[in-house]
């Protein structure tokens, strides 16, 4: 069953075409992994779904609910599609457990015990427990990234949508992130992930999307576009990756 | 080849200390002239107070300060001996670290003296025509007499201040966010609201206590004719300051990353919630210190109030000055001002620290 549906989604920056004309249908339980080149729309798909950016033209659906155009309770659609960022972007003022709990007690109406219980239990999961009085300026990127996604999923979503989220990391502590998203991915959460790291595409992806020029340009199993690139531009995307050694 | 050969040359033969002595002359001299124009500033000083004893210790100790730069540049030579004494050894190395330390010691020396110079300046300068000066604005009678009623009426000004920094505070506040509203609907808002500060950050505020004072009892304005002078000073004050506040406002929210925005907004919290637990937050801990510097500002306007017939702390010295033909009650109001805002900015500064290491920033 189709879970979130994007229908020839347009969108430009002024005179900028960004994206022009991507479609995607996504169902439950599924990851799928954006890749490409810089400024080859990842980012913008990302930010549109989740209504951050308004779309031109085109039609976004999650769970069979039109959440693109005028008039759609976007503060809603958001408790329903969780997004992480590349820089993390916690709130630096806030300790480690207000940053994850500010959602759920301000917009999903708990009490502010229940939340940090349910929090605590999140962030044990992700091995923070114990830096739930820290503060975000105290904490390594790493540390921060897990932060950000255990806030994301503190308002339960029902996809996650996670942006370079390994981009800004160490190399020695992207190992630590992805682990989490392996995680959850096991745990059948729905994730769309704009990424550099082909390898864990290649593992957790059940369906990848090359993007060139802000189009889907191909897409199919991490088989498929790994091992038997249909498009040119794919072979050549990949062979830039492959001699940079991140594949 | 060539240019090989020429580093191993250099390398070999370290370049010779630069001479120390013209520097140590110049120094010696002018710490010199410095010391003899304080000594006669103090003996100006001397002859003006008559002092007793107890206070002509007093003077020959600031004397002997006025000597210390003599010492450095002593010292200087002392190094220059020694630098050419390594030379004349071929130690290199230790000869260009005497004559380091002796330029050091030479320009520690000129430092000290010019600073001796500018407060031997000032001594004179109270001490001219007789003294006059210091009689004019520093009489110990007049500071004991008038000390008492200047504070009393000081009282006011601190009640003013207070009570218009607490109000510019929300009402600053409130027209930054005016300002900022987004989208069509919040246009003549905007408009509003950058009319606002154009206007009453353009009107010196000493004009903007005197309509408030008078033109609002002249009106018989509902409300605010059955006011307190005290109260309309409030109002006058957070009418001008709300407006740079705004502004200081408006530059901290500004400040924080889109990226917070963004953060926030997808977790659902609306642009309301996000402008009050994530933006305002931030911003107002970064305009701490510019909002010190108006409210200092603030502080200070307190002394116009008298335009509009309140007597505040400075209305109060100038009565009592002309009553004595003296200024001394005015620096009694001046020094008052002074004190107040020290410990201000000291807070302040704590306050930044304390936030620093509390979120772990370096």
């Amino acid at each position: 069953m189709t879970f979130l549906e994007i229908h020839d989604v347009h969108k430009s920056y002024g005179e900028h075409e960004v994206l022009r004309g991507v479609s995607l249908e996504v169902a439950k339980h599924e990851v799928v992994c954006l890749i490409g080149a810089s400024g080859s729309g990842k980012s913008t798909l990302l930010r549109c779904i989740n209504a951050l950016e308004p779309i031109q033209s085109g039609e976004i659906r999650v769970a069979g609910d039109v959440v693109s155009g005028l008039g759609v309770d976007v503060n809603r659609l958001r408790r329903n599609v969780g997004m992480v960022f590349q820089s993390y972007n916690l709130f630096p003022h806030m300790s480690v457990l207000r940053n994850v709990t500010l959602a759920p007690v301000r917009v999903g109406g708990r009490s502010r015990a229940e939340a940090e219980e349910q929090a605590l239990a999140l962030l044990d999961r992700v091995g923070m427990k114990d830096k739930a009085g820290a503060y975000p300026d105290a904490l390594s990127g790493g540390q921060q990234q897990r932060v950000a996604i255990v806030r994301a999923l503190a308002s339960d979503p029902q996809v996650l949508l996670l942006d370079e989220i390994t981009a800004a990391l160490d190399p020695e502590l992207v190992g630590d992130v992805l682990a989490i998203v392996r995680e959850l991915a096991q745990d059948g959460l729905t994730m769309l992930l704009a990424t550099h790291e082909m390898g864990f595409a290649r593992d957790v992806a059940s369906q990848v999307c090359f993007l060139h020029e802000g189009r889907i340009l191909e897409r199919g199993t991490p088989a498929q576009i790994f091992e038997d690139p249909q498009e040119d531009r794919t072979r050549q995307f990949l062979a830039r990756v492959l001699a940079s050694g991140r594949l | 080849m060539t240019s090989g050969a020429q580093t191993e040359e250099v390398a070999a033969r370290p370049t010779p200390p630069q001479r120390v002595l013209p520097t140590a002359v110049v120094a010696l001299l002018v710490a010199v002239l410095c010391a003899l124009a304080a000594g006669l500033a103090l003996w100006s000083l001397h002859r003006m107070l008559e002092p007793p004893a107890g206070v002509d210790a007093l003077l020959v100790a600031l004397a002997l300060v006025a000597l210390l730069p003599l010492v450095p540049a002593v010292r200087a030579f002392g190094d220059d001996r020694r630098r050419a004494r390594h030379l004349a050894a071929g130690r290199l190395a230790p000869a260009r670290h005497e004559a380091a330390s002796g330029r050091e010691h030479a320009h520690t020396a000129m430092g000290y003296a010019l600073a001796v110079l500018v407060c031997a300046g000032l001594v004179w300068f109270t001490t001219a025509n007789d003294g006059a000066i210091t009689t004019t604005f520093l009489r110990w009678e007049f500071l004991r007499s008038s000390f008492a009623n200047v504070l009393d009426a000081f009282w006011i000004n601190v009640e003013v201040a207070v009570g218009a920094q607490l109000l510019v505070l929300v009402v600053g506040l409130v027209v930054a966010v005016m300002r900022l509203l987004p989208g069509r609907a919040g246009r003549p808002l905007r408009w509003l609201a950058i009319a606002y500060v154009d206007t009453f950050r353009a009107i010196p505020s000493i004009i903007t206590l005197y309509l408030v004072g008078f033109g609002l009892k002249l009106a018989q304005v509902p409300f605010f004719k059955d006011l307190s002078p005290v109260w309309l000073a409030i109002i006058a004050l957070t009418l001008t300051y709300s407006s740079y506040v705004a502004e200081v406002y408006r530059a901290g929210i500004e400040s924080i990353h889109p990226s917070q925005w963004a953060a926030s907004r997808s977790l659902g919290l609306s642009y309301g919630m996000t402008l009050r637990t994530v933006i305002v937050p931030q911003a107002v801990r970064r305009i701490v210190p510019p909002l010190l510097n108006d409210f200092i500002g603030l502080q200070k306007d307190t002394a116009l109030i008298g335009v509009m017939g309140v007597t505040d702390a400075f209305a109060q010295s100038r009565l009592t000055a002309s009553n004595v033909f003296n200024l001394t009650p005015v620096i009694v109001v001046a020094v008052l001002f002074v004190l107040i805002t020290i410990p201000q900015a000291r807070y302040v500064d704590r306050l930044l620290a304390k936030e620093q290491i509390r979120t772990g920033r370096s």
